[in-house]
């Protein structure tokens, strides 16, 4: 968290001395093309280094993805006398020039440097993802359209080591998750779960036509005094499966629909839902959620595996994420026996 | 020979690689199986590649640890064969991804190279429209285990489906397995010790013809399931396939759909309409030779129509059948009829019309709610009644064909 608030205090002071560093000449132009520079020092978005980017503002989700316990520090750039206007649905209209940018790293490996960048980008022809590896040198990082695995040894907050091979995703798997009816388009920043500071959302310059329409609705996964042990559930579900499990997403021909905004008790939601394609995935057991009995939801045992035929989600995650398991237990063993 | 992406990249960093901007004239990426960097560097050619382009996989050994995909239209990737020697996409240590191959663009064309023993899914093709899955061999070399992988050949919510030519062994769901798709050719492949050869699901207008489903659990299926986007399966036609010695012992996960198939299957339609299954050589199956069923568990779905109907079965060759029945109480049924049932079963609710002069056994279940240890198997005559008009030829697009001549 420091580091995202030291990062806002490079971008403020930028933006209130009106830029005394030297900006790169051309960003602008070169985010807005089509190219796929090899370097991220290319697009002028971090001239000091990983830490932060330059002219941007850093923001936060009420409830993030689970991406191997990295620490995630999200920053949005959008051009200059342009704003981003919140749909009615809840879903934000970046303008095109705009740069969603997410590094990921953990405190304990290089000294909290991130590993990897990623970077969204709505460029005319729409929104195109592209992942970079910083360097061993953290003075830049290298395009990785294939992705890569990285050895990583990290603790997770409670206390265990993990020694994973940390897999940064190929181009293609951005989009199996940021895929709507094929198209690339951001997962994080939606109304609900979207946290912007008001003093910046709100203080010129202006980033948002209606600023006041960024209402996070939706409970923090892991703060109890923010919803109720379903309704945080629910949050995790949206967050961590709904980008692919929507009818318009990856996972659209499974049938399981795990939105916000899906009836959380319908066979669709899993309530008594008979594995699709599931193959291993299933466990042996019948349905995705058996009210009552987390120990015969192949829901769990599918976030509780890390063998590529069994896990979920497919993509982004080489340990399990015990606290959000443990959250989604604990609301299917709330769940009245024989609710569906 | 060979071109490293990788190089070739680095030559262009100097410059941005300006993607978009070159020229469109379709080239030949070929891709080396050397070096500790080949599964990135064959995903970065499989990124880069431009429409129109061919992705050539070297000859040799791959070790792959992640699964592969293509996003990029008008694909195609070119092995240099199926067996020793070829191109071989080995998957054993694979540590990430749901299958080998996900395909995700339309009019890819994927041929002449094997995948061997993934995790999850062999290929899988989504939303991929146009795609020849042409010779290609899938295969989970230890044979039938639980831990294998669930499907070999995978396309599902597509339009025009063409598998042509391709050999897939030791699936634990379906070896070839079309999902939610329409206008499906399955033809001159061999499916062999999968638990179910090739599976026909939530899917309209398909022909599943002059393929070979042998030692199988249950060798082709034609299913319809509840609460999926796409449902209500019909227009079917399985004709001009061998069926026989379907064997192997169900080796799927429990709670799969297929885990319920019982060993010595034939062809097994459940819950759909307009299904033709016509001069196939049948033998063989231990339970029956074709088999006629309704959707059995319980659902909420208003929409979906458990039971089959208009089925029609003429034509065919039967061998043997149905002298070890794997449903319950079928031993003593066998027994009572003289050591076997016959070689057509049917639970008793929907309706088929079998014209093929063998006899057809009735569990006599009137509707799917009534249990089946309500069943009062008894031979049943289904040759009255007029079949319904003969479906069409299913016919692909033209640049399908051609990419196999």
């Amino acid at each position: 968290m420091k580091r995202i608030i030291a990062g806002f205090a490079a971008a403020l002071l930028c933006v209130a001395t009106g830029a005394t560093v030297p900006l790169p000449d051309g960003r602008q132009p070169l985010i807005e093309s089509d190219a796929i520079p090899q370097k991220l020092s290319a697009f002028g978005l971090f001239p000091f280094g990983p830490e932060a980017p330059l002219v941007s503002f850093g923001y936060t989700l009420r409830t993030p993805l689970f991406s191997d316990y990295t620490d995630k520090r999200r920053f949005v750039s959008i051009p200059d006398g342009k704003k981003a206007k919140v749909r009615a649905d809840g879903t934000i209209d970046f303008p095109v020039g705009t740069v969603l940018i997410k590094s990921f790293g953990w405190s304990d490996v290089n000294g909290g440097r991130p590993v990897e960048t990623r970077l969204l980008i709505h460029r005319a022809s729409g929104w195109v993802a592209l992942p970079y590896i910083w360097d061993a040198d953290g003075k830049d990082a290298t395009l990785a359209l294939g992705g890569r695995r990285v050895p990583a040894s990290f603790r997770s907050p409670d206390g265990e080591t993990h020694d994973i091979r940390y897999a940064v995703p190929n181009r293609n798997q951005c989009k199996e998750c940021h895929s709507l009816n094929g198209a690339i388009v951001p997962i994080g920043p939606k109304a609900r779960n979207f946290i912007f500071p008001a003093e910046i959302a709100r203080t010129p310059p202006m980033l948002f036509e209606n600023p006041e329409a960024l209402k996070p609705a939706m409970p923090i996964w892991d703060a109890p005094e923010s919803g109720s042990v379903a309704a945080r559930a629910r949050a995790y579900l949206d967050v961590n499966c709904a980008h692919c499990h929507n009818p318009a997403g990856s996972a659209s021909n499974s049938g399981l629909f795990l939105r916000w905004t899906d009836d959380p008790t319908g066979v669709n939601y899993g309530i008594g839902k008979r594995p699709t394609a599931a193959g291993r995935g299933s466990g042996g057991m019948d349905f995705a959620i058996q009210p009552g009995d987390p120990d015969r939801s192949f829901l769990i045992y599918r976030l509780e595996s890390t063998d590529p035929g069994i896990a979920m989600p497919e993509v982004g995650r080489s340990t399990v994420h015990k606290e959000g398991a443990a959250l989604l237990r604990q609301w299917i063993a709330e769940m009245p026996k024989g609710a569906h | 020979m060979r071109i490293h992406i990788l190089q070739r990249a680095r030559l262009l960093s100097v410059a941005l690689i300006a993607i978009a901007a070159m020229p469109a004239a379709a080239k030949t990426i070929r891709v080396s199986s050397d070096g500790a960097d080949a599964n990135e560097k064959l995903q970065e050619a499989l990124i880069l590649a431009q429409p129109g382009d061919t992705v050539e996989l070297a000859p040799g050994i791959w070790k792959l640890t992640d699964g592969l995909s293509l996003d990029v239209a008008n694909v195609t990737v070119r092995g240099a064969g199926v067996a020793e020697g070829g191109s071989i996409l080995d998957f054993t240590g694979q540590q990430g991804a749901g299958e080998g191959l996900l395909v995700t663009s339309d009019d890819v064309f994927l041929t002449n190279f094997a995948v061997l023993n993934t995790k999850g899914d062999g290929i899988k093709s989504k939303g991929a429209d146009r795609i020849v899955y042409h010779k290609l061999r899938v295969e989970w070399t230890a044979g039938p285990k639980e831990t294998n992988g669930a499907y070999g050949i995978y396309p599902v919510e597509s339009t025009d489906v063409l598998i042509d030519s391709v050999v897939v062994r030791g699936a634990s769901d379906a070896g070839i397995y079309v999902g939610q798709s329409k206008n499906i050719v399955v033809r001159d492949s061999i499916a062999t010790e999968n638990v179910a050869g090739i599976e026909i699901e939530n899917s309209y207008d398909a022909d599943v013809h002059d393929n070979i489903a042998t030692k199988n659990t249950g060798g082709i299926l034609v299913f319809d399931l509840p609460s999926l986007p796409m449902q209500g399966g019909h227009n079917v036609r399985v004709f001009d396939n061998i069926v026989n010695d379907n064997s192997t012992p169900n080796f799927a996960p429990k709670g799969n759909i297929v885990a319920s198939v019982p060993t010595g299957t034939g062809v097994l339609i459940m819950a759909n309409r307009n299904v033709e299954i016509f001069d196939n050589i049948l033998a063989d199956n231990g339970t029956a030779n074709v088999m006629i069923v309704g959707y059995r568990y319980e659902h909420k779905d208003p929409n979906y129509q458990p039971l089959p109907k208009a089925i029609v079965v003429r034509g065919n060759q039967h061998g043997r059948a149905g002298y070890a029945p794997q449903f319950p109480g079928g031993d003593m049924v066998a027994a009572a009829m003289g050591g076997s049932v016959p070689p057509v079963l049917w639970d008793g609710a929907g309706d088929a019309i079998v014209l093929d002069e063998v006899g057809v056994l009735s569990l006599n279940l009137p509707d799917v709610k009534t249990p089946q240890s309500e069943a009062k198997p008894a031979p049943a005559d289904l040759s009255k009644g007029t079949p319904p008009a003969a479906l069409p030829a299913i016919k692909l697009p033209e640049s399908m064909e051609a990419q196999i001549k």
